[in-house]
């Protein structure tokens, strides 16, 4: 092997590998949140406020924002006042760390350490009205507002195992998430057409469920559907996979509460 | 407590034709499903829907069961003089909610 032969090869080497890394990553540019793959009649739904049955939560969580709970008999106003403005742009950062935990903790985690902590108040149950109010209300004060996540040297170990639980083929279909929301987005699955898996609406209400649901409920489905065993709510499997989404859709505008079909 | 949105236009001309729209919260609950230990789920849904327009009935509408969650109607008037558009749903359970809107008709 003359060294020109081996360089060559170590070089070919390096190039196969930048590929391989590449490969996966979405250009981004070509990033289309869920709502450009939707009908004309549901855009109109989520774009109005008063057709989106969405602020029907932001509206009961404003509500529950002022009220006094747990314990220390305190509201949320009272150490963040008012919501519409200190709120603003706080959900286009979560996942974020918790330095107590020493993990990153998803939005509706975050309200509930509040409630445990501040407000003295039993935690609220995953999905239960009361959470996803509380999350729409704050996720509302960022609308059009950049996702932007926080990835440095403490999150970024959560952030890779939310990419390779993305990229890794599982349950009984044996499918990754990539392959359906990298791969063949815009296809159809059954009736409908496979988004890019972008989390820029939620809480969202989908029609579905005739209700408001968390991302995580939406990842359980997922799961589901490929027929693997879902995560329990509050996971870290599922809040390292909401992180990774997050920066995958780093820089697209939140626009919750969206609405899916 | 219920949370209901209404839209109506805060000013409109004498004799145009303004849309409403109203959105309210309610399961919807059907009355044909089960529960998880086979028990019939009992029916409560909103029975009717009426708008009145200073007194004056201008809609009503009788809802079913499969009718879906959190019922969103728009729906058109004429406007013909300043005043209170007021807006009841009543239902199951003893269920009532109202709401009203201004309007200002030049």
């Amino acid at each position: 092997l003359s060294a020109r032969r081996a360089r060559l090869l170590a070089a070919s080497a390096l190039v196969l590998l930048a590929g391989m890394a590449a490969a996966g990553e979405m250009p981004l540019a070509g990033r289309r949140s869920g709502y450009d793959f939707m009908s004309r009649e549901t855009r109109a739904m989520q774009d109005d406020d008063t057709a989106n049955p969405g602020m029907l939560g932001v509206l009961e969580g404003g509500a529950l924002w002022a009220r006094k709970t747990g314990a220390a008999g305190r509201a949320c106003a009272e150490c963040h006042g008012d919501g519409r403005a200190s709120m603003k742009g706080v959900a286009a950062r979560y996942p974020a760390f918790d330095a107590t935990l020493k993990r990153p903790v998803n939005l509706e985690q975050r309200i509930n350490r509040c409630r445990t902590e501040r407000q003295q108040a039993p935690a609220l149950a995953h999905e239960s009205r009361e959470l996803l109010a509380l999350t729409a209300f704050v996720a509302r004060q960022s609308r059009g507002v950049p996702i932007d996540v926080t990835i440095d040297a403490r999150t970024q170990p959560f952030l890779d195992n939310g990419r390779a639980a993305f990229y890794r083929r599982q349950g009984q279909l044996n499918l990754a998430c990539s392959q359906c929301h990298d791969d063949n987005w815009g296809k159809s699955l059954a009736g409908n057409t496979i988004p890019q898996a972008h989390p820029t609406g939620y809480p969202v209400y989908r029609l579905e469920w005739q209700s408001l649901g968390s991302l995580q409920r939406r990842l359980r489905n997922c799961l589901v559907g490929i027929r693997a065993e879902p995560y329990e709510f509050g996971a870290p499997e599922l809040v390292e996979l909401e992180l990774f989404l997050m920066w995958r859709a780093r820089g697209m505008a939140i626009e919750s509460p969206g609405v899916r079909p | 407590v219920a949370n209901a949105l209404v839209n109506v236009p805060a000013r409109a001309r004498r004799g145009e034709v303004i849309e409403i729209k109203t959105l309210i919260s309610h399961p919807m609950e059907t009355g044909y499903r089960r529960s998880q230990l086979g028990t019939p789920v009992p029916r409560d849904i909103i029975r009717l829907f009426v708008c009145t327009y200073n007194g004056t009935e201008v809609f009503r509408a009788e809802l079913h069961p499969a009718i879906a969650a959190n019922p969103f109607f728009v729906f058109s008037t004429v406007a013909t003089e300043s005043g209170t558009l007021a807006f009841q749903w009543t239902g199951d359970n003893g269920f009532s909610a109202t709401e009203s809107a201004t309007i200002t008709v030049d």
